[in-house]
C-alpha cells in the first residue's frame, strides 16, 4: 500500500505562495490545527483561503487566549483572499479589510458547502433559490452570476469551487485515509477533502488498516493524499 | 426590556407543535426554549452539523467537539444525530425544518427580510440566515417593534435584503403580525399598547384584523 503518512512540515510542503487552500472547522472546531501551525512556521504568503469562518483569536472565548484555525494565518498575514460565510467572530478580519490588505468573498454557508460539493463531485455548479433578490446575484467583483429558470422556477447558478488542497481534521483514520470525525466537528471538512486536488488530513489518531473493522470509518480515504498524525483534544 | 424580550419569546415559541424541527436564531429568539407550551417537544437543529441540540454545557462539562452555531459549548439530547456542513443545509434548504425564529434588522410589508448587513459598517456575513429564512416551511421574527425609535416594520427593506418574500410571521412587545389573504394585518395586539401606537412604531401599511386578539401584558 502506498504511504500516505508525512510529518505536517512535509505535508504543507507542496503549499506554494498565492495558492487557494480550503480549511475546514467551524469557529475553530474541527480544524487541522497542527496544518495550521506548519503553515505558520512555513510563512507561505499571499494565500486564497476558503473557510466557513476566520476561526478563533485571543479576543474571542472561548480560546483560552489561544488561536484557532485560520485565525493562525490571519495573525500571521499569510492570507491575502478570504472566501467564507461568516466573517464578524474574529475581529483580524475587518481590521485587515480596512487596511486593505484583504480582500473577501461571501457566500451563504449552505452555499459555500455545494460550492465545494460539486467540485468534489464533478458537477458543473448547483442552482439554489437562496440569494436571489439579494446583493448575492453579483460575484465580489460586481459581475451577474447567471438564474437559471426549471420548470418556472427561478434559481441562482453557482459555479463549482475547487481549492489546490485542502487541509481537514480527523478524530482517527487509517494508514490508507479512511477517516472518522465525530460529532460536530465534521462541518466543511469532508466537502472540502472532495473537493480539493490535493487533501492533506491531520488526525488524532491513526490505526493500522485492518485494525479497526472498515465500517467504523465515515468517510473514504480516496479523498486522502497525506495523513499526519497528532491533533490534540482542545483544553477548555 | 429584559421582560418585553421574554414576552415576544414566549409568544414565538407558541408557534412550535410537538416534534417540530426548529432552528433558533442567536440572542432572543434562543430564549423560546424556555416558554414551550407545555406537552410541546422540539428538536432543535444547529446548522454547524446536528439536530438535537439540549442545551449549554456547564462549566467543567464542556465537549471540545460540541459548539452550537454561536460557538458556544453545548449538550445534545439522545436522540441527537451529527452530519457535515453539506448535509444541515440540504436539511435546511430541503424543507425539513419546520420554523425557524430569527431577529431582523428591517421587514417589509411584502415579507422582504433585512437581517445581515449595514453598508458601511463592518461585515459579518450572513452566516446560514440565507439558506435558512429560505428553506424553513415557516419563518417567524422575533424582535423589538423598533430599534431606539427607528422603524424596523417597513413599507419597503432599505437594507440589503436576507431573502425576498419569506417572513411569516412577526412577533414583537406590541404584537403579532402576519399576512392575510397577502396583506400584512395585525392580528394580535398586548393590552398594554394601542392600535395607534402600533401605527406610530410602524412605517409599514398594515390592515388590523377584524377579530384582533387582545393578549395580556403579564
Amino acid at each position: 500500500m502506498k504511504n500516505k503518512m508525512v510529518t505536517a512540515a512535509e505535508a504543507v510542503s507542496a503549499i506554494k505562495d498565492g495558492d487557494m487552500i480550503a480549511v475546514g472547522g467551524f469557529l475553530g472546531t474541527g480544524s487541522p490545527e497542527i496544518l495550521m501551525d506548519a503553515l505558520v512556521a512555513q510563512g507561505t504568503k499571499h494565500l486564497t483561503v476558503i473557510a466557513n469562518d476566520g476561526g478563533l483569536n485571543e479576543e474571542n472565548a472561548p480560546t483560552n487566549g489561544k488561536l484557532k484555525g485560520i485565525a493562525k494565518l490571519l495573525a500571521n498575514h499569510q492570507i491575502d483572499h478570504l472566501i467564507a460565510s461568516h466573517i464578524g467572530v474574529n475581529p483580524e478580519i475587518n481590521r485587515q479589510i480596512a487596511a486593505g490588505t484583504l480582500t473577501y468573498e461571501l457566500f451563504p454557508q449552505g452555499t459555500l458547502a455545494e460550492k465545494l460539493r460539486a467540485a468534489g463531485a464533478g458537477l458543473g455548479g448547483v442552482l439554489t433559490p437562496v440569494g436571489l433578490g439579494t446583493p448575492m446575484e453579483q460575484d465580489w467583483l460586481g459581475n451577474e452570476k447567471p438564474i437559471v429558470e426549471v420548470d418556472g422556477v427561478k434559481y441562482l447558478l453557482e459555479k463549482p469551487l475547487k481549492p489546490k488542497f485542502a487541509l481537514v481534521r480527523a478524530d482517527y483514520c487509517d494508514k490508507y485515509g479512511n477517516f472518522t470525525m465525530l460529532k460536530a466537528t465534521k462541518n466543511f471538512n469532508h466537502v472540502m477533502a472532495m473537493a480539493a486536488e490535493h487533501t492533506l488530513l491531520a488526525s488524532e489518531k491513526v490505526y493500522e488498516i485492518g485494525e479497526k473493522d472498515a465500517d467504523e470509518y465515515q468517510f473514504s480515504g480516496v479523498y486522502v493524499e497525506k495523513i499526519v498524525e497528532g491533533e490534540k483534544p482542545w483544553e477548555i | 426590556m429584559g421582560d418585553l424580550k421574554a414576552r415576544i419569546a414566549k409568544r414565538a415559541a407558541q408557534e412550535f407543535h410537538d416534534g417540530d424541527v426548529v432552528n433558533l436564531g442567536i440572542g432572543l429568539p434562543t430564549m423560546c426554549t424556555s416558554y414551550l407550551p407545555e406537552g410541546v417537544d422540539i428538536i432543535l437543529q444547529s446548522e454547524n452539523g446536528f439536530t438535537g441540540l439540549s442545551g449549554k454545557a456547564e462549566p467543567g462539562k464542556e465537549d471540545y467537539r460540541v459548539i452550537d452555531s454561536g460557538g458556544n459549548w453545548v449538550t445534545y439530547a439522545p436522540y441527537a444525530n451529527f452530519f457535515g456542513s453539506e448535509e444541515s443545509f440540504s436539511i435546511i434548504r430541503g424543507g425539513h425544518v419546520d420554523a425557524t425564529v430569527l431577529g431582523a434588522m428591517q421587514v417589509d410589508q411584502d415579507g422582504n427580510l433585512a437581517n445581515w448587513i449595514i453598508p458601511g459598517k463592518a461585515v459579518a456575513g450572513m452566516g446560514g440566515a440565507m439558506d435558512l429564512v429560505c428553506g424553513a416551511k415557516e419563518v417567524i421574527i422575533a424582535m423589538m417593534h423598533t430599534q431606539k425609535g427607528n422603524h424596523k416594520i417597513m413599507k419597503k427593506c432599505t437594507l440589503p435584503l436576507t431573502a425576498e418574500k419569506v417572513v411569516d410571521k412577526i412577533v414583537t412587545e406590541m404584537g403579532v403580525m402576519e399576512w392575510v389573504d397577502g396583506k400584512l394585518t395585525l392580528t394580535e395586539i398586548y393590552e398594554d399598547y394601542t392600535v395607534d401606537q402600533i401605527k406610530e412604531a410602524t412605517e409599514a401599511e398594515f390592515a388590523v384584523a377584524e377579530d384582533l386578539k387582545v393578549l395580556p401584558a403579564e
